[in-house]
């Protein structure tokens, strides 16, 4: 995956950079709001990560700028200003993610990957499929081998969007804002106690465990534990 | 006006010093002494001049009489006549003035010594000085004469002596010019007075001010008790003194707080990187599991710091007005979202969770720190509630006349009612509940979300127990159609 990061700590920047090349990316930096534009216009890479607070042109005016353009490459907004209307004001301008400084990398890795595949398409499908579980969107029915799981409403939420990113971390915030459309932490790791509940269903019964748990970034639902 | 360029940034030393004219009551004072002043002269001088023309008048009139009478003699028997007559009236008081003279100018009846010769030419009224036929010396006596021609060269001069009246416009005069100076005077005098009582309680406003400025916020400005305008302006200004007082306090203790709480975790936070590196340095080979754990262990630290930090914002953000935004929030629907999100850690905990809410309770509110504040709430319940199998947790919303209120209930320890408006200050954890993990910035944040909302954080018995209420005024069934235009 081709990713461009325009921000101007440099200190940040090539933590990032390497970070995204241990992930197996590839990740070019802009150091200013205007070299950022003009690489981004090049229309090679799969995402953007645009720091808000840039010297010349600002993070929001280079995403509408872009977004002018026609433009689509998914954006994901990186600011120090973590308050609910910032976000808003970060999502209007026409990002697609918001992210809040300080941040873990981990987080950051899982909402980029998340962007970079938001483009396939795979939102609008019916039936969603990771091994043997099978999720119907229509008849909001989940099976597994065939048979029947029953899940609450907000189970089957968390499953849908689980399963929509199948084979990418989750974090718990994104859960929170994804399935619960809640914009801050609780202090509770209030999410886990919900995946665990979710894991009894779908998993227990079975022999290959399908939901998995990464240790300091969140949860990925795929069909084998390797890699 | 001693000092004319006063550094405003040195209040402490020395006071600046004012002249006399710079006193705005001095100065009010000498405008309503001018007007006064001049009101006054407007009045007497009015006075003096009607009084003149009356004694003017009078005087005419006299005359005008006399030479009636006279006109009368002289029509009926000729100049001999005439002669007989103004020697006889001569004889009469002493202001009136008569006087006969041949073609020659001599003298033939009269008490009037002498007159300006060219007066004695003239014909009509004059006012001449002349002597008196008593008189020794020349003519020192003032007169209103009318002089008339009569046939054969004889003249009739009838006058008044009118001495009486030049003395009495002079003490007139004299009496107004005392009036004025002792009005000026008086006026200066009061205005002096007044500026001095002024300034008197000015200065100990003054005084007072620079104290505070100093550094005494517990000074205050002395109020007289009169209930006059000084003591009304001494009532607002320790109005504003006690409240800044309060202000500066709280803005202390949350500073004395915030050093306090970010300072621990800190220093724990350090202490463990300190340790690792030493253990590094003394050659001792930590295991990957250790390593792990301390790194682990350091980001656990700073992700609390983080949310710390976070929670501040937060609250100063909410307590100066921001993020007031209008969303239309169901808080039936807030209160079940935030209940499911909590259920199973509520179930694992043994804790029963309940949800009893009104429909249709909308307020215009900020989503997200709404539903931050109650989730909030119901951390609080399941944390420091009872915890074993009677355990309950209730929430409710219900509607109160104009106001909603959600209510989040446990059946715990409760708060004792002396502490309840200290849990809300920022840090504050009471000893009981430092056992439980937080960091006593949970019910500031609810309590700033409501304020800013125009509502209120409620804390009462549940007996046994806590119920906090989030109380919020509720939306206009109709917003905007209803009319009233009422807010």
């Amino acid at each position: 995956m081709k990713i461009l990061l325009v921000e101007d700590d440099a200190e940040t920047a090539r933590y990032i950079v390497k970070g995204l090349a241990e992930a197996g990316h590839a990740c070019d930096h802009a150091g200013d709001g205007d070299t950022g534009l003009e690489m981004a216009g090049t229309g090679i890479y799969d995402v953007a990560i645009v720091d808000r607070m840039l010297p010349g042109l600002g993070g929001l005016d280079l995403v509408s700028a872009l977004r002018g353009r026609g433009d689509e490459t998914p954006v994901l907004i990186l600011s120090a200003l973590g308050a609910v209307d910032d976000r808003v004001t970060g999502l209007r301008a026409g990002g697609d993610d918001y992210l809040a400084k300080p941040y873990a990398f981990s987080e950051l890795l899982a909402r980029v990957e998340t962007l970079a595949r938001r483009g396939g398409g795979n939102n609008a499908e019916t039936r969603l499929e990771v091994g043997d579980l099978v999720l119907d969107r229509l008849s909001r029915k989940v099976t597994r081998e065939g048979r029947a799981i029953l899940l609450q409403p907000r189970e089957f939420r968390l499953l849908e969007c689980l399963m929509r990113h199948a084979g990418q971390v989750v974090t718990r915030t994104m859960l929170l804002e994804q399935v619960w459309d809640y914009n801050f932490d609780p202090q509770t790791n209030i999410i886990d106690v919900h995946v665990s509940r979710l894991r009894g269903k779908i998993d227990r019964d079975f022999d290959q465990p399908l939901l998995h748990t990464v240790r300091g970034a969140g949860y990925v639902l795929r069909e084998s534990e390797a890699n | 006006m001693c000092s004319v360029n006063p550094k405003p940034t040195d209040p402490g030393r020395g006071q600046r010093r004012y002249g006399l004219f710079a006193s705005a009551a001095f100065r009010l004072s000498l405008v309503y002494l001018a007007v006064f002043a001049a009101f006054a002269a407007a009045l007497i001088a009015y006075m003096a001049w009607s009084t003149r023309v009356i004694l003017a008048d009078q005087s005419r009139e006299t005359i005008a009489a006399e030479v009636r009478g006279l006109g009368e003699q002289y029509a009926a028997g000729g100049i001999q006549q005439l002669v007989a007559a103004v020697a006889n009236r001569a004889e009469g008081p002493a202001n009136a003035l008569y006087l006969v003279t041949s073609f020659a100018g001599q003298s033939l009846a009269g008490n009037i010594a002498e007159l300006p010769v060219e007066t004695l030419r003239g014909d009509g009224f004059y006012q001449v000085p002349y002597r008196h036929v008593a008189d020794t010396d020349d003519m020192t006596r003032e007169a209103e004469v009318r002089v008339f021609r009569l046939a054969g060269g004889f003249v009739l001069v009838v006058g008044r002596d009118i001495g009486d009246r030049i003395a009495f416009e002079r003490i007139l005069t004299r009496a107004g010019l005392i009036a004025a100076a002792l009005t000026l005077l008086l006026g200066i005098a009061g205005g002096v007075y007044i500026r001095r009582r002024i300034l008197m309680r000015m200065d100990a406003m003054s005084d007072t001010a620079r104290a505070i400025m100093g550094g005494d916020l517990s000074n205050r400005v002395a109020v007289a008790g009169r209930g006059d305008e000084f003591d009304r302006l001494g009532d607002s200004l320790n109005a504003m003194l006690a409240r800044i007082e309060g202000l500066v306090r709280g803005m202390r203790e949350v500073t004395d707080n915030v050093a306090h709480d970010l300072k621990t975790p800190l220093t724990r936070l350090k202490a463990r990187a300190e340790d690792a590196l030493r253990a590094i340095d003394s050659g001792k080979r930590l295991s990957a599991a250790a390593r792990r754990a301390v790194l682990e262990e350091t980001i656990a630290e700073a992700d609390h710091l983080i949310s710390v930090f976070d929670a501040l914002l937060a609250i100063a953000k909410a307590e100066a007005g921001e993020g007031a935004r209008q969303d239309r929030v169901d808080l039936a629907a807030l209160a079940e979202v935030a209940a499911e999100l909590y259920a199973p850690l509520a179930e694992d905990a043994g804790i029963a969770l309940r949800v009893d809410a009104a429909p249709d309770c909308i307020v215009l509110a900020n989503q997200v720190l709404l539903a931050r504040a109650v989730s909030n709430l119901l951390e609080n319940a399941l944390t420091h509630g009872r915890r074993d199998a009677d355990a309950t947790v209730t929430v409710t919303v219900t509607r109160q006349g104009a106001d909603a209120l959600l209510t989040v209930a446990d059946n715990g320890p409760g708060i004792p009612p002396q502490d309840r408006a200290r849990v809300l200050q920022r840090f504050v954890r009471l000893e009981m509940s430092r056992t439980h993990p937080g960091s006593g910035l949970g019910l500031s944040l609810v309590n700033a979300v409501a304020h800013l909302h125009n509502g209120a954080l409620e804390l009462d018995d549940n007996a046994p127990g806590l119920r906090a209420g989030l109380r919020l005024p509720l939306a206009g069934e109709r917003a905007g159609d209803d009319g009233s235009g009422g807010a």
